[in-house]
C-alpha cells in the first residue's frame, strides 16, 4: 500500500496551462498518474495535450470526480488557488509554489483547519509526493524512485528528497511513498502526519526521515516516535555546519538563538531510538542493513 | 531581512506607532544638525544589526552640541562585535518611568501567531523567560481572526502593565499587530516599550525582520535592501539573484536546493574541509545562473577549490553543464572545479562536459567522492 495517494487517485492541475504546470503535469501523467483535468480561469474548454481545462476547480471536480489537486501557480495566486481547491471539493492538495509569504501561509493553514477539516495540504514549497509505480504529483523525477516498498520517505527538503530516493533505489530498495513536506515555516503536512500514516501502512516496514535546521518539527517528531512508532526510522538532519541567524535558503531553515540546531534535533531523534546518520549516503547504507534484517 | 533600528522605527511610524522624534546621521555634522532640530537632550545610537550596543559604548546621552560632537565622533567607526558603525540614529531623549516588552512572531509548532508582552522590559526577553517566565503574558492569535482591541485590552491587564499605560498600550499593540501582519514581518519587537513620567507610551527601540517572500507587495522595502549587506561577495550574489551566504572556509560550494546545499557544507566538513559559502542556485537554474554562481565564488580570494553538487529535479543537469562551460568562457576560474551530477538529464550533462574534463575540471560519481576530492585540493 501507499499513503495519501495511489493508482486510483484522480488529479487536477491548477495552472496546467503555465510553463511549469504543463511540464510537470504532463510528466506526472506520463508516469502513470491519473491527471484528469487542468484548471485555469478563462481557459475553460481548451486542452493541454489532450487534458481538458476548466475555468474553476468546482467544474473540474464535477466533471471528473477528482479528489487531488496539484497547485502550480505563482506565489501571488497560490493561496487563493488552495482555497478554491478546498471549496471545490478537493481533499488532497499539493502546492509546490515557492515564495509564498509566511503571513499568507499562516492564514490559509488555519482557514483549512477551521473550515475544511477533511482537507490535507502538502506544502507549499515542496517537491510533492510519489507512490512509485502508482502516482506522482509534483516535480520529483519518477525514474529515481523504485516501486514495491518497503521504505517510506518523509523529507523537509526538496533536493535531499531526491537524494534519499536515489540512495535507496541504487541499493535496490523500493519505496511505498515518498513525501516532500517542504521547508517553509507553516507546512500543511508535517513529519508526524506522515510518520503516523507510515506506521499504519502495512506495506511500509521502515521509514527514512530527512530533516533540516530551524523550527522544532524534528523534535516533535522524535517525541511522537518515542511514544508511537514501532517501525525502524533512519534520520538525517541537514545543516550541522550552518551558522546561527542566517536563513539557509528555505524560509524555515534558520537557527534562532539556541533553538533549531541540527545537533539538538539529532540528539532528540537518537533519544527516541531513531538511527541518526551524518549524511544521506550513510542513511542509505543504514537503511540497507535494516531492510536486509527485516 | 533584518532592519536597522532606524528603519524599524520608520516602519513602525507607517503604521501609526509612536516613536521618538529623530533622524539618521552619517557624519558628526549631520548628527549635530539632527540634535539641533529635535532639541536636547538627545540620544546618539549606533546603527548596527547586533545586540549589546549599549555595553559596547554605542548608545550615549548628549545634553549639548559639544557632547553630540564627542559621542558621534566616538561611535562612528566603532567596531561592535565585528559590525562597524557607519550610521547613527539621533533622537530626542525620553524620560522613562517604566520599561515594557512587546513582540509578535510566528509560533511555528502551533502554526498561529504569538504575542509576547511583559511589564519587565528593557532586558533581553530570553533572560526574563528563563528567570521569571510568569512575567511574560503570551497570547496565541488565530491568523484568520487577528487581534482586536478587546483582546488587546485583556492582554495588557493580564500582563499587569501600569493602569495609566493600559489603554494606550492596547491600541499600540493592535497597530503593532497590523504592522506585523500587513507589513509582512517575521518579527516585530519593541524593547523597551516605555511609559514616560507624563503617562505617554511609545517605542524606544525597534527590531523588525521582514519576510522577503512578501517583497513583491512592498515596493517600499527597496530602500531597506540597499543597506542590507556589507559583505562584497553577498552584494555581488544579490545582484545576480543568487541565494548566497558568505562563510570563512576554502571550498566554494554550489548546489541546487537549500537542503542539498546545507548537506554539501556538512559533508565537506565531515571529510576535513571548510566551506567558503552556502550557495543554492535554486530550481530551474540555467546556464546564466550557473555562470553567475561560478563568477561569485571566483571573486572570493579564500576559495581554493569549487564543489558543484547538482541533483536535477526542475533543474536540468545538461543546462548546468552548459552553464559551467559558458562560465569558463566568460571568466578565468582560478580554482579547480569538482562536479557531482545526478538527476534529470544527468547523462546528457555528463556527456556535454566529457570532452572538456582535465585536471582543473573533473567529475565524481557521488557527493562524498566529490567532497573528498574538492577538500583534497583545498587542503593541498
Amino acid at each position: 500500500m501507499s499513503i495519501f495517494v495511489d493508482e486510483n487517485t484522480k488529479v487536477i492541475v491548477q495552472g496546467l496551462t503555465g510553463g511549469q504546470g504543463r511540464f510537470h503535469g504532463l510528466r506526472n501523467r506520463d508516469y502513470g498518474t491519473k491527471i484528469v483535468a487542468g484548471v485555469t480561469p478563462g481557459k475553460g474548454g481548451t486542452d493541454v495535450d489532450g487534458v481538458p481545462v476548466y475555468n474553476t476547480v468546482k467544474e473540474a471536480v464535477d466533471a471528473t470526480g477528482a479528489t487531488a489537486s496539484f497547485v502550480s501557480v505563482p506565489p501571488k495566486f497560490a493561496v487563493d488557488a488552495i482555497l478554491e481547491a478546498a471549496q471545490g471539493g478537493i481533499t488532497f492538495i499539493v502546492c509546490i509554489t515557492e515564495g509564498i509569504p509566511a503571513q499568507d501561509e499562516a492564514v490559509i493553514y488555519n482557514r483549512l483547519v477551521e473550515d475544511f477539516p477533511g482537507v490535507r495540504l502538502l506544502g507549499p514549497n515542496c517537491p510533492g509526493i510519489i507512490s512509485p509505480g502508482k502516482c506522482n504529483i509534483g516535480i520529483t523525477s519518477g525514474d529515481i524512485a523504485l516501486a514495491g516498498g518497503p521504505v517510506g520517505i518523509v523529507s523537509r527538503s526538496g533536493t535531499l528528497t531526491y537524494q534519499a530516493l536515489h540512495e535507496l533505489t541504487q541499493h535496490g530498495i523500493g519505496q511505498t511513498t515518498c513525501v516532500g513536506i517542504g521547508g517553509d515555516p507553516v507546512p500543511g503536512t508535517n513529519f508526524i502526519d506522515c510518520l503516523a500514516a507510515f506506521q499504519a501502512d502495512p506495506e511500509t516496514k521502515a521509514v527514512m526521515m530527512i530533516g533540516e535546521i530551524g523550527g522544532s518539527e524534528e523534535e516533535r517528531a522524535a517525541e511522537w516516535i518515542k511514544l508511537n512508532m514501532t517501525k525502524p526510522v533512519v534520520a538525517y538532519v541537514a545543516g550541522v555546519t550552518a551558522p546561527p541567524g542566517r536563513k539557509m535558503g528555505h524560509a524555515g531553515a534558520i537557527i534562532s538563538g539556541s533553538k533549531g540546531t541540527a545537533q539538538a534535533k539529532m540528539e532528540a531523534l537518537a533519544d527516541a531510538g531513531v538511527h541518526v546518520c551524518l549524511n544521506p549516503t550513510e542513511a542509505g547504507e543504514k537503511m540497507v542493513e535494516i531492510v536486509k534484517a527485516l | 531581512m533584518d532592519l536597522f533600528e532606524y528603519q524599524g522605527k520608520q516602519y513602525f511610524a507607517r503604521y501609526g506607532i509612536a516613536v521618538s522624534p529623530g533622524d539618521v546621521a552619517d557624519t558628526v555634522d549631520e548628527a549635530v544638525a539632527v540634535a539641533e532640530r529635535v532639541g536636547y537632550p538627545v540620544v546618539v545610537k549606533a546603527q548596527v544589526k547586533v545586540g549589546g550596543r549599549g555595553k559596547a559604548g554605542g548608545v550615549k546621552l548628549a545634553d549639548n552640541v559639544d557632547e553630540v560632537r564627542t559621542h558621534a565622533g566616538n561611535i562612528l567607526g566603532l567596531d561592535i562585535k565585528g559590525h562597524v558603525v557607519h550610521r547613527l540614529w539621533v533622537e530626542r531623549s525620553s524620560d522613562i518611568a517604566k520599561e515594557y516588552y512587546a513582540s509578535f512572531t510566528l509560533d511555528r509548532p502551533n502554526k498561529t501567531h504569538l504575542g509576547m508582552l511583559s511589564a519587565q522590559g528593557g532586558v533581553e526577553i530570553e533572560v526574563v523567560a528563563e528567570e521569571n517566565p510568569d512575567a511574560i503574558a503570551f497570547l496565541t492569535i488565530d491568523p484568520v481572526r487577528g487581534l482586536d482591541l478587546e483582546s488587546a485590552r485583556r492582554w495588557v491587564s493580564e500582563a499587569e502593565l501600569d493602569e495609566v499605560a493600559r489603554e494606550q498600550a492596547a491600541q499600540l499593540l493592535v497597530k503593532l499587530y497590523e504592522c506585523y501582519t500587513k507589513g509582512d514581518c517575521d518579527l516585530a519587537e519593541i524593547n523597551p516599550l516605555i511609559l514616560t513620567p507624563e503617562g505617554k507610551v511609545h517605542a524606544l527601540d525597534a527590531k523588525v525582520t521582514l519576510d522577503e517572500n512578501a517583497s513583491y507587495r512592498h515596493p517600499e522595502w527597496e530602500e531597506f535592501r540597499a543597506t542590507e549587506t556589507e559583505d562584497p561577495r553577498e552584494k555581488l550574489a544579490k545582484e545576480k539573484g543568487l541565494n548566497y551566504i558568505g562563510l570563512d572556509g576554502t571550498v566554494g560550494i554550489i548546489a541546487n536546493g537549500a537542503g542539498l546545499a546545507m548537506s554539501t557544507l556538512d559533508v565537506v566538513n565531515q571529510v576535513g574541509g571548510t566551506a567558503a559559502n552556502f550557495l543554492d542556485i535554486g530550481g530551474g537554474a540555467n546556464a546564466d545562473v550557473m555562470a553567475a554562481a561560478l563568477q561569485v565564488i571566483n571573486s572570493d580570494p579564500k576559495v581554493k577549490s569549487i564543489l558543484v553538487n547538482i541533483f536535477g529535479g526542475i533543474t536540468r543537469v545538461d543546462e548546468v553543464a552548459n552553464g559551467v562551460l559558458e562560465a569558463l568562457k566568460r571568466v578565468s576560474i582560478s580554482s579547480p572545479i569538482v562536479l557531482r551530477l545526478d538527476g534529470t538529464n544527468a547523462v546528457e550533462g555528463r556527456a556535454i562536459l566529457a570532452p572538456h574534463l582535465n585536471d582543473r575540471l573533473m567529475t565524481e560519481p557521488t557527493m562524498l567522492d566529490a567532497a573528498r576530492r574538492a577538500v583534497a585540493f583545498a587542503n593541498a
